[in-house]
């Protein structure tokens, strides 16, 4: 047997799992899909004494529509029901898109939403989108509620705004304006592997198709997902050349990737620029319906 | 030490009642207790697919998965598909057309497109790689896996 011996708790409410961590707190850890939790245990780079196996609490699994028309998402929804879901292609493109980037189809029918919020891999797709779409995040710990922006939630590698007490219950996404253009681009060596960098963006245009607004995020190319201020400077814009060019590269420049066995600093951050300027043509082709 | 916990499953059709310990994973729980090694273990990590398994009809990663939280759960492994001496329809195709040499990735291979086929009705050649993508094969190239599963999706099943 690999990974070391740790009691196992499989707690059936969200109020018996607050409970379970606030009495065994540092030493516990939450079990999801154990996608990510489970190599590294097997590997004993993670020894928790206490496992908390989040699966049986149902109530934490639920896609919802929020009364201003956004989705609320509840943690322990996997990603393959998300992907399975025919609605959410008109609900949230930009997250329908994202989705089956996220490892192999058997990864994602165990890997949960809230899995992989909490485990903030700086490569993962889902921390991008909620960043570039003004998601938040939901937790619940001994203190009570708290929501937490995702610009805000996401601190650097592996570390979120997350105390150990606390479980991610949902995340939450503002309504989807059905005219906005999106695009997801990203490289990886092999099909399903981890980005080496990927661009999420969404654009918005009027009615004579100049950008009104839009936003994108970046991951791979640092400790958390990137929210780059230079794509502001295409509202105004139908989003042509060499205006592209210009953003991307400003784009690029706000970034600071640092050089790791995958990729060096300045591939990363060549990809941050071609990679950018494909996403931001390909979100604005899709705006309003394909017209934009 | 870790208690043991009593679970119940199904493999293979049959009933299994064991005492366990939490950290056995699935794949060393069909492995090791009930002598299935048909599922393999490459990695550990999620990445080679060579342990993939079906629970209740999904495919999923057998060292991901700890043998308690497969409790009530109804689990396939490669030797649940032949009838007695009689191979899968799949099984067959990927013996007939090459799809398999050292045979180390197959298990996974099997799962894999159990599941791909239960829901693609007919996949193109791409949906096919892709959904290949996470098991990985040192040998044969993955062509004749891509025949062999187009055969059985395009024909009868
Ligand atoms: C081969 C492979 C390829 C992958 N490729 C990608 C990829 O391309 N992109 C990508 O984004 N991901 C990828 N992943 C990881 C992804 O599949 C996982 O889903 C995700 O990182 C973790 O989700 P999980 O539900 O499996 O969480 P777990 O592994 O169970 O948990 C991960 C961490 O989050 C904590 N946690 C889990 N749920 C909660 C909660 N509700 N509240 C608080 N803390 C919680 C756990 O304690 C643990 O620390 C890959 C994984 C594998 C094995
Ligand atoms: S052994 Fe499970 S994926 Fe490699
Ligand atoms: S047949 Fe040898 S690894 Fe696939």
């Amino acid at each position: 047997m690999k990974p070391a011996p740790f009691r196992y708790f499989a707690p059936t409410s969200l109020d018996e799992c607050v409970g379970l961590l606030d009495e065994h707190g540092d030493e516990a850890k939450l079990l999801a899909g154990g996608q990510s939790l489970v190599p590294m245990m097997n590997f004993r780079l993670a020894k928790p004494a206490v496992l908390i196996d989040l699966n049986g609490v149902a109530e934490l699994a639920y896609v919802e529509e929020t009364s201003s028309g956004g989705m609320r998402i509840g943690a322990l929804t996997r990603q393959r029901a998300l992907e399975r879901d025919p609605e959410l292609r008109r609900r949230n493109p930009l997250l329908a898109e994202a989705i089956p980037y996220i490892g192999h189809f058997q990864i994602r029918n165990r890997g949960t939403v809230g899995g992989s919020i909490a485990h903030a891999d700086p490569a993962a797709e889902l921390p991008a989108v909620l960043c570039a779409l003004d998601g938040s995040i939901r937790v619940r710990g001994g203190g009570g509620e708290r929501t937490i922006a995702a610009v805000d939630f996401f601190q650097t590698y592996f570390t979120a705004d997350l105390g150990p007490d606390e479980v991610v219950t949902e995340i939450v996404l503002p309504q989807w304006h059905s005219g906005d253009g999106w695009a997801v681009q990203e490289l990886s060596r092999r099909y399903g592997d981890f980005a080496l960098v990927g661009v999420v963006c969404r654009l918005r245009v009027d009615a004579e198709g100049n950008v009104t607004d839009g936003a994108a995020a970046l991951f791979g190319v640092g400790g958390a997902p990137v929210v780059p201020e230079a794509v502001a400077q295409l509202v105004g814009t139908r989003a042509e050349e060499p205006t592209l060019a210009a953003v991307s590269a400003a784009v690029a420049a706000e970034l600071d990737p640092e050089s790791d066995v995958h990729a060096s600093a300045s591939y990363r951050r060549h990809l941050a620029r071609v990679l950018t300027r494909r996403a931001l043509s390909e979100a604005y082709a899709r705006t309003n319906g394909g017209t934009g | 030490m870790s208690a043991r916990a009593a679970l119940s499953l199904q493999v293979n059709g049959a009933a299994v009642d064991r005492d366990v310990e939490p950290r056995l994973t699935l794949a060393d729980f069909l492995r090791n207790e009930l002598k299935l090694t048909g599922t393999h273990l490459g990695c550990e990590h999620g990445v080679c697919g060579a342990c993939t398994v079906l629970v209740d009809g999904e495919a999923v990663r057998s060292c991901l998965l700890f043998a308690v939280q497969a409790q009530g759960r109804s689990i396939t492994t490669v030797e649940g598909l032949a009838q007695g001496a009689d191979l899968h329809p799949l099984q067959r195709a990927l013996l007939e057309r090459n799809g398999l040499q050292c045979g180390f990735c197959t298990p996974g291979v099997l799962m894999t497109a159990m599941e791909f086929l239960e829901n693609t009705s007919v996949p193109t050649r791409e949906e096919i790689r892709k959904a290949l993508s996470g098991t990985i094969c040192r040998c044969t190239g993955y062509q004749g896996m891509v025949d062999a599963i187009a055969e059985i999706a395009g024909g009868d099943r």
